[in-house]
Order: structure tokens, then C-alpha cells, then sequence
């Protein structure tokens, strides 16, 4: 069966206070912010009789805001804006280039970081970078509002710890105190548009003069049912210096935080092997 | 009620609003120019522009487009007088089964219009959201490139 239209209810806030309010009064009804996750399900038959909350009026999360020690993104920015921006651009580079490779120009120009973040793909493309970034997730509910760092926002596969009835206003990413000395993200699938990822990883790291690791900030994506990050493999890290043995160290570590499956993408040995060259890579200071 | 700017004309739209944009611009304004492939985001055949963007017109319930402003592939030219970038895809074998080509028509159109690059890798990123079956994937790019080209000489 396929969607039909006559079948939904749709409601459409014209302020963020008026969408709480609508998912507060409508148990079950669906947050609809791009539409490209939920459009897809959708066109399948499978949301039938819902009640939808159009969030497309809501001007309050659509705003990037800089300050000094943050950027705040509304949580109904697209992820062209995203690329367009040019604080963003220059302070978070690795959310950037995430951006760039979600689905093609037509699904950026729609699909929205809040979205994103709220449809909790064990393979959001956007996740490593926010999870280096130690982004945190601004909430709110019938209850008030409430901040979750991202390691605490996803809670499974298409699960995430917001209460019923909550929205997600906007991701904030703290500047880092000071610029990192090396930063990279990648994403391997099957081709460079339109794909979901086998594996995906962002990485950020500070050196010390000496070349000693003054701290390191390493995350994986589609290794585990949430985006991971390499608590271990950090921690080994710190104070070393970074040779062939470090890295190899560090590689051999992965599995203490992430558990890649074998499924229609790709198999668990795959995922391990090509995201232990990656993690190797990136320590090791190579280029692709 | 749902109003669209759909090719520079206000339309109102009566239908349900959760109706997709594709089939409201093929049903309702009877614009069947406009193709649905896979119906899922995928394959890019139902790209229209949205306030100049392309987009999947299949992943677009009309109501988040209400007051917005919307272009299809029959906003380009006509059959008597093709666009520029049309006629390179004539001349230069840019069309097959016909499938893709409105939407490969409209996110070029949008790249161009825009003023994006126009080297082989530019064009390619910028039409990575559509697919050709026919895999007739050089042809295409080489009309792009072609159309780019003879709009640089003619200013």
C-alpha cells in the first residue's frame, strides 16, 4: 500500500512554543522537519492515519547564532546551510565535509541537522563529527527544556533519550579552547553520493610541542548502534608520542568501544579492517 | 489552503495537504513533466527547484511547500523553442529512455544558474543525486559542459 494523503492530519505551528504545544496534544504524532527519512517511510504505506506536525513555520530553528565559546545551529537548518556557512566553515570543518556527503544536493538541501540527530541512524553521517565536537542537544518539552550531551542523546538503533512530546531546538558545538593540530573525517561506502556508510570516522587531535599527544578526540560511525567514541584508544593515546607503534596500539584497541555486524552493507571483518587503516592513517599524520 | 509559485504562477492547491508535491504538480497542475522513479529520495527523477533548490519532489508533502516558490522542468523551454541547456542535451546525446532527464535537466539548470563550476568533477557532484539506467552518464556531463560553454561565448 502506498501513502495516502487523505488518510493524515496535519498540523502546522506557526512558532516553536505552538509545536511543544501541538506534540503535547497529539500523543504519537510525527515531528516532520526535511521530510527525507520520514517522507520515505511514509511513501511506503507505512504511516497511514497519523497525525503530522509540520515543523516547516517554526522560524526559531532555522537560525544559526555565533557567540564567542559556541555556534548554536537551530535544529531545522539544512545541511546546505550548514556547508555555507562561514563560521561553521572555519571553527568546525569536520561537520562540514559531513554534510557534504549526506545523500546528493537534493536530499542537503532538505534534510535538517535537528532531523539528523533525531532519526538516530546507527550510520548518520553527521554524528562523528558532532561527537568530537562534543556537541550538546538542546530539548524541549511540555516539561521545559533540557540539555543532553550527544553521547546521551542516542540511546539505540532509531532511538534516542528524548521524553514523549520533546523536540530538539538546536545543536550547540563548543569552539575548542584551542585549534587542534590535526582534524580529519571520512566516509567509506559503496560510492561517494547517495550511499550509507560501511564505516565513518572523525578525528581530532592536539599536539605538544614535543610532539607528545596533548589530547585526543577520535569517533566512529555504523561500528555499533550509536555513533562511539574511542574512549580507550584516547586514553592510550595521551602523552605518547605519535609513531608506527602508537598508532598500531591504538588500532588494536578499536573493538573496546565499537561492534561492527556483518549486514546488507558490509561484514564486521571489513569494517575492522578498514577502520583500523583509517584510525592508523590519521595518527600516523598520512594523507589518503 | 495551499498556495504555490509553481513556474512564476500563483496556484492554490485544494487537494489534501500531506498530498507529495510530485503528484500535486502531475495530478492537480497536470505538469507530468515531471518524473517519479523510485520514490524514495533516491534516483533524483522528480527533482524540482524549491525557492531555486532542487529537491525531491517525491519527499515533499505540499504543505511544507505552502507559499513557496517551485520550478519544474517546463519552466526551462518549449518544444519549439528548447533551452540552451536542453538543446546540448539533444545535440549531444544527453537523453535516452527519458527518465532521468528532467530532473538531470533540473539540478544542471540549478548548478549553472548559480554559477557553479563547470569541469567534468563539478558537474558530476552536482548531478550525484540522479541516476541515468541507461547509464548514459558521459553524454550527459558533456551536455552540461556543452551548454555552460556556449552561454560563456554568446556573452
Amino acid at each position: 500500500m502506498r501513502g495516502d494523503p487523505r488518510s493524515m492530519t496535519v498540523l502546522s505551528p506557526r512558532s516553536a512554543a505552538e509545536a511543544v504545544r501541538s506534540l503535547a496534544e497529539n500523543a504519537g504524532a510525527l515531528p516532520l522537519a526535511g521530510g527525507t527519512d520520514l517522507m520515505v517511510v511514509w511513501n511506503l504505506g507505512l504511516l497511514n492515519g497519523k497525525v503530522v506536525v509540520d515543523l516547516s513555520r517554526v522560524g526559531e530553528w532555522k537560525k544559526i547564532s555565533v557567540a564567542k565559546n559556541a555556534v548554536r545551529i537551530g535544529s531545522l537548518v539544512t545541511h546546505s546551510e550548514i556547508q555555507r556557512h562561514a563560521v561553521i566553515r572555519a571553527r568546525f570543518p569536520l561537520l562540514v565535509q559531513a554534510c557534504s556527503v549526506v545523500g546528493a544536493a537534493q536530499i542537503q538541501n532538505r534534510g535538517t541537522l535537528g532531523g539528523n540527530i533525531a532519526n538516530a541512524s546507527p550510520a548518520g553521517d553527521t554524528f562523528p563529527p558532532l561527537a568530537v565536537y562534543e556537541a550538546v542537544v538542546h530539548c524541549v518539552g511540555p516539561d521545559g527544556k533540557r540539555v543532553l550531551p550527544i553521547d546521551m542523546f542516542f540511546a539505540g538503533v532509531k532511538k534516542t533519550n528524548l521524553k514523549p512530546g520533546e523536540l530538539i531546538e538546536a545543536i550547540e558545538l563548543p569552539v575548542p579552547a584551542t585549534a587542534p593540530s590535526r582534524a580529519a573525517f571520512r566516509k567509506v561506502g559503496t560510492r561517494a553520493a547517495q550511499s550509507i556508510s560501511k564505516t565513518m570516522f572523525a578525528g581530532l587531535l592536539w599536539l605538544k610541542k614535543d610532539g607528545t599527544v596533548a589530547d585526543a578526540r577520535l569517533s566512529f560511525g555504523s561500528l555499533a548502534p550509536t555513533v562511539k567514541r574511542l574512549r580507550s584508544a584516547e586514553r592510550l593515546l595521551a602523552g605518547r608520542r605519535l609513531d608506527a607503534a602508537t598508532a598500531a596500539a591504538a588500532a588494536a584497541v578499536l573493538t573496546d568501544d565499537v561492534s561492527p555486524i556483518d549486514d546488507i552493507r558490509s561484514t564486521r571483518d571489513y569494517r575492522l579492517e578498514v577502520s583500523r587503516n583509517l584510525l592508523v592513517q590519521f595518527l600516523e599524520g598520512r594523507k589518503r | 489552503m495551499i498556495t504555490l509559485t509553481v513556474n512564476g504562477r500563483k496556484k492554490k492547491f485544494a487537494g489534501a495537504p500531506f498530498t507529495r508535491l510530485i503528484d500535486a504538480l502531475r495530478e492537480e497542475f497536470r505538469l507530468t513533466g515531471t518524473k517519479e522513479g523510485c520514490g524514495e529520495g533516491e534516483c533524483g527523477a522528480c527533482t524540482v527547484l524549491l525557492d531555486g533548490e532542487p529537491v525531491n519532489s517525491c519527499l515533499i508533502p505540499a504543505c511544507s511547500a505552502d507559499g513557496r516558490r517551485i520550478e519544474t522542468v517546463e519552466s526551462l523551454g518549449t518544444p519549439e523553442k528548447l533551452s540552451r541547456l536542453q538543446e546540448s542535451f539533444l545535440v549531444c546525446g544527453g537523453a535516452q529512455c527519458g527518465i532521468c532527464t528532467p530532473g538531470m535537466l533540473m539540478s544542471a539548470h540549478s548548478h549553472l544558474k548559480a554559477g557553479g563550476k563547470t569541469d567534468d568533477e563539478s558537474v558530476r557532484t552536482a548531478l550525484a543525486g540522479n541516476l541515468c539506467r541507461c547509464t548514459g552518464y558521459q553524454d550527459i556531463v558533456k551536455s552540461v559542459i556543452g551548454a555552460a560553454k556556449k552561454g560563456a561565448k554568446r556573452k
